[in-house]
């Protein structure tokens, strides 16, 4: 697949990630979700949980531990407002 | 006229003086650099924060059961001033404009009736508004021993304020603080941050673009769930804004402040040193005279 899905995680301190990814699956308040890309307009708030992001298809995940936001998925991709992150 | 010795003490003290000030102006422009950097930083969470919220509370229809937040108390008639300052002086009028800026609208809603409580943080304009204001300052929070202010801070504090307005202790909150324009101004300024203002302009010119239906949006939990949840949220980012802004404007206003005292103190010490050397040369000369008139005598 060529197309890629644009991921940001913003914290009030900074941008810690904008990136074209795979996928991410992200802990919603009700229950995990997966976003690939053209993933249908969504907005969730988000538990404290650990964020995956798949770089591509099959590779391992990259996971950040995420506090307190909520996520968004438009047309521009995906953003998640978190307000701790941690690697 | 001042004696030699005087002269020589004023010129050393004028120096350490310049001292002190040319050290504060090198730390306040490192300081400002970081400050800045961490201002521009927190913008994009700001930024995607508003937007969210606007668009959310735009659709949400607002009944008594709305939260506080977005809905307020339904009267303006105790009104909480919310006044970042600085803990550390040397600043110029930072600090003094904040609170000047507070005071005049705190006049303005004394004249029309409303009671007017403080919150307060920072040390610099705790004493300025508890002489003119005396027992309406409702908390202070102690910044002292914070070096950056991060957002815990921020949380604290808006933690603080939504407890008070659950308690039905004040209607509407308006935050003071000092915008960060550019090392040589800032602007102080006025935000009322309960209840949520609503920048009209923006939702309407998302609706006007029409691009993305926001019908076709889903919610999870419901539009109102999640804008319970961000509430709180966005009060915390707006404080913490303010915050940094103010951060970056006292070390931008300290930076001016102490440029000038430097530049006065050289200027001081040109001029003692000058009259230094005349009263020397003075004194010289006299004693010349006194020589040789005292040989021409014998």
């Amino acid at each position: 697949m060529a197309s890629k899905l644009h991921f940001e995680l913003v914290t009030p301190e900074k941008l810690v990630r904008s990136e074209e990814v795979h996928m991410v699956v992200v802990p919603g308040a009700e229950g995990d979700f997966g976003v690939l890309e053209g993933h249908a307009p969504f907005m969730s708030t988000v538990r404290d949980g650990n964020l995956s992001i798949y770089k591509a298809d099959g590779a391992a995940p990259e996971t950040i531990r995420i506090e307190g936001g909520f996520a968004e998925v438009n047309d521009k991709g995906l953003t998640v407002l978190a307000e701790k992150a941690g690697e | 006229m001042a004696t030699l010795k005087e002269l020589k003490g004023r010129i050393s003290s004028v120096k350490s003086t310049q001292k002190i000030t040319k050290a504060k102006q090198m730390v306040a422009a490192a300081k400002l650099r970081k400050a800045q950097a961490a201002a521009e930083a927190a913008r994009p969470y700001a930024q995607r924060m508003e937007a969210v919220v606007s668009s959310l509370a735009s659709r949400v229809t607002r009944t008594d059961k709305s939260p506080k937040l977005l809905a307020g108390t339904g009267k303006d008639q105790v009104q909480m001033l919310v006044v970042l300052t600085s803990d550390r002086g040397l600043a110029g009028a930072f600090n003094a404009n904040i609170v000047k800026e507070a005071r005049s609208f705190a006049r303005q809603l004394e004249s029309e009736g409303k009671t007017v409580l403080f919150y307060l943080a920072g040390r610099k304009g705790r004493s300025i508004i508890n002489r003119f204001h005396p027992g309406q300052t409702e908390k202070y929070f102690d910044t002292t021993d914070i070096k950056s202010p991060g957002f815990d801070e921020a949380r604290a504090i808006a933690h603080d304020l939504t407890d008070m307005l659950e308690a039905g202790k004040f209607d509407v909150a308006h935050l003071f603080y000092s915008t960060f324009k550019s090392a040589l101004t800032q602007e102080p300024t006025r935000q009322q941050i309960i209840p949520v203002k609503i920048d009209q302009t923006a939702s309407l010119s998302t609706a006007a673009a029409g691009d993305a239906p926001p019908a076709s949006v889903e919610y999870e939990p419901d539009e109102a769930g999640i804008l319970e949840d961000l509430l709180p949220r966005n009060l915390t980012t707006q404080i913490f804004g303010a915050l940094l802004e103010n951060m970056a404007s006292e070390q931008g206003a300290s930076m001016t402040a102490m440029d000038n005292a430097t530049r006065n103190a050289g200027e001081l010490i040109g001029d003692l040193t000058v009259q230094y050397n005349r009263s020397r040369q003075a004194a010289i000369t006299t004693e010349l005279v006194e020589i040789i008139s005292g040989a021409e005598a014998l």
